[in-house]
């Protein structure tokens, strides 16, 4: 297993209060990760400083085999963003190979090829040229999670994916994620509020118990532990 | 009224007056509308407005004090619109209520100085504008900072895209949005000074929101906004000095009016297409 992203002694606060102390986990590559905790434990806080938006207080965040932070492919919490925006889907997914031009202004057909290829594999080629304001909550998400896929070369970093869908979107994003992790072979970290979803896909859970303890091990081990009680109930 | 046309187009007019007035006009326009379609898609539609208030206390202490206008005007203004960038970021004091206290703070300023020296008249023109007082070094410098402001949004176009549609994931792949915003701010302040002379301190605003949208009405894509954005602000722009040239009305007014006009037209186009499902 080739280590893709390691985190040693992490600490970080939000707000100048600490909301993560003493924080280790290693991925592998072809892991899926759900991050569980409850608001305000320190989920967007860790999330900012795995993207390199946010240094943390004092630690380290190592990435694999040559990864840069922004070689990551990032999900945002859903928003009301493309709500009365006005731009195209392909202009969207586009804007994901922003990272990979470095200085030079303008995209390649390279990237071109590349963001077509991405709304393929998300079944969402049909909707390149329509304005973003049209798409249903579902169609959103996926145009999203291209563009996300335009900036990962091997990691997803997708924060709370199927907030604001309804059951059947929400299946079929869940279902999506477990496909590029399965065949695309895709390490995935998801934040999540869905406990039950994540002890059945992920590989690893873990769980921002508090600002100076967390958990972090295989769905078994989870469901074992005393921690899990409060989320799962009995 | 074709009397008053013929002498308008004397070689003398034309040339003196109306040719300079009509090239620094259109530098103007297209650089407020580029920057008009960030500012609005990202609700700081009201930064242009108070800058131009900022701009307008800026230029009246100027006056009183008998220094280059443009001179004093541009570094206050740039200033400002850091700060006003900035407070709109954080949220301490939330952004529309910090940009009215800055704004109506300066035009205070800009009225109690003016007044007190009793120099209403001149101080009038940034109030309502004039375009065809502009001198030609103002021309001249209207010209060359929309040259800069439009080759520095052609270049960064993309990555003005991504900073206006979605900051955080900018961020994350590694754009330095911060910077951007920084760019950005100092663009729109030079746009704003320029504008104002033009325009006036009370309608430079409406040349960098009324033409995105008029451009969202019935466009689909980003760049089809900035590219509408831009083509109707020109026509706005040289419809209305005609309008002022021909019925000697105010021309600040005139092309706001017409650009009125083009949103109520383009909104019934945008309605009309919706409701026959070709949205």
């Amino acid at each position: 297993m080739k280590k893709i992203l390691e985190c040693s002694e992490l600490a970080a606060s939000y707000d100048g209060r600490k909301v993560i102390s003493g924080l280790n986990f290693t991925i592998n590559e072809g892991d899926y990760v759900c991050i569980l905790g409850e608001n305000g434990s320190g989920k967007s806080t860790l999330i900012k400083c795995l993207l390199g938006i946010k240094a943390p207080e004092s630690g380290k965040i190592i990435m694999g085999d040559g990864l840069k932070q922004r070689d990551i492919g990032y999900l945002p919490q859903h928003t009301d963003l493309a709500k009365g925006f006005p731009a195209t889907v392909t202009e969207v997914v586009l804007s994901g190979c922003l990272g990979r031009r470095g200085l030079r202004p303008f995209y390649s057909s390279k990237e071109k090829e590349l963001a077509k290829q991405a709304m393929a594999r998300l079944g969402i080629s049909d909707l390149a040229g329509r304005s973003c304001r049209e798409l249903s909550g579902g169609q959103q998400q996926r145009m999203l999670l291209a563009r996300a896929m335009c900036a990962a070369k091997k990691l997803l970093l997708l924060d709370e994916p199927v907030t604001g869908l309804d059951p059947a979107a929400a299946a079929d994003m869940y279902d999506l994620i477990d496909e590029l992790n399965k065949k695309d072979g895709m390490t995935i970290i998801m934040v999540s509020h869905d406990v039950v979803k994540s002890l059945d896909s992920a590989s690893r859970i873990l769980c921002l118990c508090s600002s100076d303890h967390s958990f972090y091990g295989t769905p078994e081990e989870y469901a074992n532990s005393h921690i899990s009680s409060k989320f799962i109930g009995d | 009224m074709f009397d008053d046309l013929r002498i308008m187009f004397t070689p003398e007019f034309f040339g003196a007056i109306l040719l300079p007035a009509l090239i620094g006009g259109i530098a103007v326009t297209i650089c407020s509308s580029l920057l008009g379609t960030t500012l609005v898609l990202k609700r700081y539609s009201m930064i242009g407005d108070g800058l131009s208030h900022i701009g307008y206390g800026a230029l009246s202490v100027a006056a009183v004090m008998n220094m280059a206008p443009l001179k004093v005007a541009l570094p206050v203004v740039v200033i400002a619109a850091f700060i006003l960038l900035r407070l709109s970021e954080s949220s301490k004091l939330s952004g529309d209520s910090a940009i009215a206290l800055f704004s109506t703070t300066a035009l205070a300023v800009g009225i109690l100085v003016s007044s007190k020296a009793g120099l209403t008249n001149d101080v009038s023109h940034y109030m309502f504008g004039s375009i065809l007082a502009m001198s030609k070094s103002d021309v001249i410098l209207s010209v060359i900072l929309s040259v800069v402001v439009i080759l520095t949004y052609v270049f960064l176009y993309n990555r003005i895209f991504s900073v206006t549609f979605d900051e955080n994931f900018a961020k994350a792949t590694g754009v330095n949005a911060s910077a951007y915003n920084m760019i950005f701010a100092v663009l729109t302040a030079v746009t704003v000074v320029l504008g104002m002379m033009m325009m006036g301190a009370l309608l430079i605003s409406s040349l960098i929101v009324i033409p995105t949208l008029i451009a969202m009405r019935v466009c689909k894509s980003f760049r089809g906004v900035v590219l509408t954005a831009g083509t109707v602000s020109v026509v706005s722009f040289l419809l209305g000095m005609f309008m002022s040239l021909l019925m000697n009305t105010a021309p600040g007014a005139s092309i706001v009016i017409v650009n009125v006009v083009f949103f109520l037209l383009f909104s019934t186009i945008g309605t009309i297409r919706s409701r026959t499902g070709r949205s």
